[in-house]
């Protein structure tokens, strides 16, 4: 039994060796992109959709409702990053079903790329939609002296998203195999569906809190503003 | 005893520790908070979704802890450093 798809190998190119991780991380963008462009090659605004499209715009519109809901803002600025997140996750972990396939999510290298972008990200649309200067000004509110405890923070909860994500596809993929050698009939079917609920439930809250995360850097400010607006 | 035995023996008796006390807290939080949860779905129906998500969000949270003890009682078990320090040096 493996507990991470890094020590797979899977082949190599020259030096390096391309392991399982890496591998099916590619595989799942592919297939992304691949269905992706397949299915916007012939958008249409007519009546008659095809399948593909419908598919996309409900994925589209239900991200975009998420996002406008959580931060009550346009989601539009935030869309790509998050949905891209979302649908990423929730590919991996759903294609774990597949024999053979090492769902990348199960691996803390991923898990922990994935966070550290959305560690990038809060500064990043932070300082895009307040300025360097406010953003920073967050930081020391309400009182200077908690600084330490929110930089604490900000690490803490990137760690925390690393670790769950990683957590909870790894043990769906290792209570799987411990099932599969005490009771291979059945049993191990109802515990792969119960992991595809925990995998899509995962993704959602993977981007759910990454937009949470986005918008508490971006709408402290305003709020003071909209405050001090009222005040005059 | 010899290191290979009282280092196999700690681990797997904190493993069981580890996820057996790590769980209980989580289980008590998550379960109040999915009962505050339906009693605040039944009071405001039309709240509904707004309430389901942040109760996910929040059980997510919780279930971190829990899931922080699973890892802990893994590497216990299967990726020890101890362990392979002691089989390195034998």
């Amino acid at each position: 039994m493996t507990l991470s798809p890094d020590t797979i190998e899977v082949f190599a190119i020259g030096p390096w060796t391309i392991n399982a991780t890496v591998a099916f991380t590619w595989l799942v963008m592919a297939l992304l992109v691949l269905v992706s462009w397949w299915v916007t090659r012939r958008l249409t605004a007519a009546g008659d959709i095809g399948p593909g499209q419908n598919v996309l715009e409900a994925v589209v519109v239900f991200l975009l409702d998420q996002i406008r809901e959580v931060t009550n803002q346009k989601p539009e600025p935030y869309l790509p990053f998050v949905g891209t997140l979302f649908l990423f996750i929730v590919t991996s972990n759903v294609l774990s079903v597949v024999p053979g396939f090492h769902p990348p999510t199960g691996s803390l290298t991923t898990t922990a790329a994935l966070a550290v972008c959305v560690f990038v990200a809060v500064p990043v649309f932070g300082i895009a939609k307040l300025g360097l200067r406010a953003y920073l000004g967050n930081y020391l509110r309400p009182s200077p002296f908690l600084l330490p405890f929110t930089l604490i923070g900000e690490l803490s909860r990137t760690l925390a998203l690393a670790v769950r994500l990683f957590g909870n596809v790894m043990s769906g993929t290792v209570v799987a195999a411990i099932l599969l050698s005490v009771v291979p009939l059945l049993f191990p079917i109802v515990m792969q569906a119960f992991g595809l609920l925990i995998g899509v439930i995962q993704a959602y809250i993977f981007a759910i809190l990454a937009i949470v995360y986005i918008a508490s850097g971006t709408e402290l400010q305003e709020r003071r503003a909209r405050v001090e607006e009222v005040r005059q | 005893m010899s290191d290979f035995g009282l280092i196999g023996m700690a681990s797997i008796l904190i493993a069981g520790l580890t996820i057996a006390i790590g769980s209980v807290g989580p289980a008590l939080g998550q379960g109040r908070a999915l009962a505050q949860a339906l009693q605040a779905i039944a009071q405001q129906p039309d709240e509904a979704n707004t309430i389901t998500r942040t109760l996910f969000v929040g059980l997510a949270m919780v279930e971190s802890t829990a899931i922080y003890c699973f890892v802990i009682s893994l590497i216990l078990i299967f990726a020890n450093p101890f362990w392979a320090a002691v089989q390195s040096a034998s």
